[in-house]
């Protein structure tokens, strides 16, 4: 062989080289990336967002005391109003932040929800929810903002661009799960709600720990003024709440701080917890982990609740008259049954949701 | 910085991309502007030091030179030319009288540093137990790769009293011959005469050079990434709890240190050596296949040959020649006995040298014992010598076998294996403990019978480190029968590019990096 | 040269002085013996071999020590 053909083949191969490295990483990437379709499913709640097809005039932001709390079905059959809950577990509000700020470039919500409740989190916590929020949106500045603002002090910006660089290591683990869902996601919430039927009784509420320090962190008012601005700037109302859950506490101290700041900023801050009666909340049969999280009972209270709110006070349309959204919600409600059904099959045969949980939490 | 991290890469590759983009002859300074970078990026202080270093030494070789200059031009002026041979001589002394002053302050300077910073608790420690005494250890920093650049530096200097080479006028190529990055961490520790053609030499972009030096670097990830860091779990557990492992446990502790030390150190030096030849420099290889020798003497030859050439070179060598010790050998030879006298400066030397070489690997006496009983065993091997001699006379054929070939190696290999667990334990009576159980203590049964799987490695992970280490033994096996392997597969292109793709995508996968990974780091780092 | 040659030969060791010139570099002699040679040459011409010199090719052949001997003797 001459040695000018052979330096073209090597061109030729190098350049196949980088091509096929490149789709190699994006490939296994594919593969290794956590899937969240049974077990935890919280880490497969962002990436579901993207795929609605109709607006919002309601959006929630925030963690558990969200997605575990609030029925966007039942808002719907009680008012008619189209909400959409972008929640995810351990949410901080920079993360709840910019998940609004890419809403408001796909959706047109006339009120966004934040639920209070992560303000008490004024750094980075964990790796591990960092991921579950994060790597479900696609590349974007607000992604790229999201990952700047929420990494703990090992993790590095490449990982997240690259997921296969995180998630190599878990070539050990791989199951069927892996491959089956490494194009696509079954969805596992209904417009953001991740539905828990099972009921695990309050026993006795832990006595809340004193803390050294009751001030909210500076980095939270920040992003608060920041969500409000953004909520401004769109033609939207920023309410806040605090869900109904009794653990982990909600401190007195906290609620004077937000109460204030709200006054001072002309918000609305709705404490849910002082409503838990009128709701009619009984945490003997409406929470599935004895008081952090409301079950669908507790959750269809609440939202019957708030839908009075938001369509009386805050004057939230009722989009039933409008047939393609009907549609639309007529399937999301289906759904909603069809996974009641199927949860409450679950508690029958086994006396806890195999599917839905990690496994025998009982 | 470490080898490992995503920054590192990084750094690498706007390294690479700007040196073959700017002017030529600025090359050598973009280098040592990415040392300065590299440098500062494990702290300021360090490089407060290192640049004393190069200040130190700069400045103490150019004296020198200019001495020697004007020796020779007054020598070879007219006023010298009249002088008799005595008197010749005597201006000569009284030169290099000057010239030896600069040099052994210039040592003191530099090996000081070295010795204050890396010794000074050792010998608070030695004085607390030898007179109980109560002297409050220092915290000192230790910057970065102190003991390869000063030993790099102290060779330098030792070149230039020697006359081997020219003093360096320009202190800015001093300091990149001082703090070249790709060395810094493990050596090679190189020589000037060795680096000065290349290291300030003008390169221009040469493809295969540039992918030889890209192969090389993905290969040394490969064994540090995929094997080192995967085993060195399990020996850390191992050598962590000499109680509980005994026997059995520690031989195969010893057996896996083996296979980690040298896919770290290699793998370490590959990267090296690789990042060298992107740049179009080259560096001087360290290790040629240390595990196939058939005695410690060549295993010394061909395990960490820079650091080993200097001690022969720098200590062993001038120690031996010593006028105190020719004398104290002569005067054996006449009182005591003519093979005694003989062999006085060789045992000397040997004994002395190791000791250093012992103490340079940390400042503990685990690792000065090591250094002795390296000795002892050149030693020893150098006493049988004649046995051996006659032995390999007398059956020929029979060692010339390959099974006399294999047993010498697995000999030498083993014997490295238990002097190395020294170095495991860190602790004197502790390693010589373990050792013994060796012997006393025999649950093989026990501990293949799932005990392994305990210490944080799996089955799989047991199983890729293995076929990493059959992959290393295979490439070794080629490059000592056949050479380099890069060359023969640049011949055939598809071949070689499916070759590294694989290499690339185990290095991406089975590598122990990102998140859920400590760095660790690589194991000469401190030394 | 015939008194180097007869000091080497001394020294029990298995090479060709006479004719190899690679007697370092392709590890015939190894350090310890090089040293050996080294105390053997002093004491035989009364000289003092510095460390400068000692390099592979003042000991690759028994030719270069010589010259190296002679190249000592002369100062």
């Amino acid at each position: 062989m001459s040695g000018k053909s052979n330096k073209k083949l090597h061109i030729i191969c190098l350049i196949a080289f980088v091509v096929l490295l490149c789709a190699a990483i994006w490939l296994l990437g594919k593969v290794l990336e956590p899937k969240y379709m049974t077990g935890v499913l919280e880490g497969a709640m962002t990436r579901e967002y993207y795929d609605e097809q109709n607006a919002h005039d309601v959006i929630f932001v925030g963690d558990c005391e969200v997605y575990e709390n609030f029925s966007p079905v039942t808002m719907w059959e009680e008012k008619g109003i189209t909400s959409y809950i972008r929640g995810s577990a351990q949410q901080l509000i920079w993360q709840s932040y910019y998940l609004l700020e890419e809403a408001f470039e796909r959706d047109s919500p006339k009120i966004v929800v934040y639920n209070v409740q992560s303000m008490k989190y004024d750094t980075p916590q964990s790796e591990a929810y960092n991921r579950m929020t994060i790597d479900g949106m696609p590349l974007s500045r607000h992604k790229l903002d999201a990952i700047k603002a929420s990494m703990t002090e090992d993790e590095d910006m490449i990982s997240y661009l690259i997921p296969f660089l995180r998630y190599h290591s878990r070539w050990s683990e791989l199951t069927a799960e892996d491959f089956e869902y490494a194009f696509r996601r079954d969805p596992v919430t209904i417009a953001g709600y991740l539905m828990r039927a099972d009921v695990e009784p309050m026993t006795k509420l832990p006595t809340a720990p004193v803390l050294d320090d009751y001030t909210i962190g500076d980095t939270c008012w920040e992003y608060l003024d920041k969500m409000q601005k953004l909520c401004d700037a769109n033609g939207a109302t920023l309410v806040l709440i605090k869900s109904p859950s009794l653990w982990p506490h909600w401190y007195d101290e906290w609620d004077e701080q937000i109460s204030s700041y709200a006054d001072k900023h002309g918000l609305d801050y709705i404490n849910l917890l002082n409503v838990s009666d009128e709701i009619g909340i009984d945490m003997q049969t409406d929470t599935y982990d004895a008081g952090l999280h409301l079950n669908i009972y507790g959750a269809e209270k609440l939202s019957r609740y708030f839908a009075d709110i938001l369509a009386d006070k805050y004057g939230v349309p009722d989009r039933r008259v409008d047939e393609a959204i009907a549609a639309d919600w007529e399937a999301k409600s289906d759904a909603y049954y069809e996974l009641l059904a199927a949860q409450k099959a679950e508690l029958k045969e086994y006396g806890y949701l195999k599917s839905w949980t990690l496994g025998d939490e009982k | 910085m470490l080898f490992t991290s995503y920054g590192f890469i990084a750094f690498l590759a706007v390294l690479f991309a700007l040196y073959y983009v700017i002017p030529k002859r600025f090359q050598w300074l973009l280098l040592l502007a990415a040392d300065i970078v590299f440098y500062a990026c494990a702290g300021w202080k360090g490089l407060c030091f290192m640049a004393a270093t190069v200040v130190v030494s700069w400045a103490a070789t150019n004296l020198m030179g200019t001495s020697l200059r004007a020796q020779k031009a007054f020598l070879s002026s007219p006023e010298g030319k009249v002088l008799e041979r005595p008197e010749r001589k005597a201006y000569k002394k009284q030169c290099e009288k000057r010239r030896k002053l600069i040099f052994v302050l210039a040592l003191i300077a530099d090996l000081g540093i070295l010795a204050a910073l890396k010794y000074t608790n050792f010998l608070i420690n030695n004085v607390n137990a030898i007179f109980s005494a109560d002297i409050a250890s220092v915290d000192w920093v230790l910057p970065l790769g102190i003991s390869f650049y000063t030993f790099q530096t102290v060779s330098y200097v030792i070149d230039v009293y020697w006359e081997k080479v020219e003093p360096e006028r320009n202190i800015l190529r001093v300091a990149l011959f001082t703090s070249f990055f790709p060395l810094l961490i493990q050596g090679p520790i190189s020589r000037f005469g060795d680096l000065r053609d290349t290291l300030f030499a003008e390169h221009k972009a040469d493809f295969k050079q540039i992918s030889f030096g890209l192969q090389r670097i993905l290969w040394g990830y490969f064994k540090k990434l995929v094997i080192a860091d995967r085993l060195l779990v399990a020996v850390t557990a191992l050598c962590g709890d000499p109680e509980a492992y005994t026997g059995a446990y520690v031989f195969i502790g010893a057996v896996l240190y083996a296979a980690e030390l040298y896919a770290d150190f290699t793998g370490g030096i590959d990267i090296t050596i690789g990042i060298a030849q992107v740049l179009g420099i080259s560096v001087k290889e360290n290790f040629i296949r240390p595990y196939f020798s058939r005695n410690i003497a060549e295993y010394w030859r061909r395990w960490h040959i820079s650091m080993g050439t200097w001690f022969k070179d720098y200590i062993f060598y001038p120690l031996s020649v010593a006028p105190w010790l020719l004398k104290l050998s002569k005067s054996a030879r006449k009182k005591i006995s003519d093979g005694f006298g003989r062999k006085l400066s060789v045992y000397v030397s040997t004994i002395v040298t190791w000791f250093l070489t012992g103490l340079w690997h940390g400042a503990a006496w685990n690792f000065v014992v090591w250094g002795l009983l390296n000795a002892f065993f050149i030693l020893l091997a150098e006493e049988f010598k004649p046995v051996s001699q006659r032995f390999r006379a007398k059956h020929e054929k029979l060692v010339s076998g390959f099974g006399y070939r294999a047993f010498e190696t697995l000999r030498t290999f083993l014997l490295m294996c238990s002097l190395r667990v020294l170095d495991c334990y860190r602790d004197v009576t502790v390693s010589f403990r373990a050792i013994g159980t060796v012997f006393t203590d025999f649950n093989w049964r026990e501990a293949f019978s799932g005990t392994l799987l305990q210490l944080g490695l799996t089955g799989a992970d047991y199983i890729i480190a293995f076929c990493g280490v059959i992959v290393m033994f295979a490439v070794s096996c080629v490059q000592e029968k056949r050479g380099s392997v890069r060359e023969a597969l640049w011949e055939k292109p598809v071949l070689s590019y499916a070759v590294f793709f694989i290499l690339a995508v185990a290095v991406l996968t089975l590598g122990a990096y990102g998140v859920g990974y400590d760095a660790s780091q690589f194991i000469y780092n401190q030394f | 040269m015939d008194e180097i040659l007869e000091i080497l030969d001394g020294l029990g060791l298995d090479a060709d002085f006479e004719n190899c010139t690679t007697l370092v570099d392709d590890g015939i002699l190894e350090s310890l013996d090089i040293v050996t040679i080294i105390a053997e040459l002093s004491d035989a011409f009364d000289i003092t071999i510095p460390a400068r010199d000692i390099v592979p090719e003042n000991f690759n052949s028994a030719e270069a020590m010589l010259s190296m001997v002679n190249c000592l003797l002369d100062e």
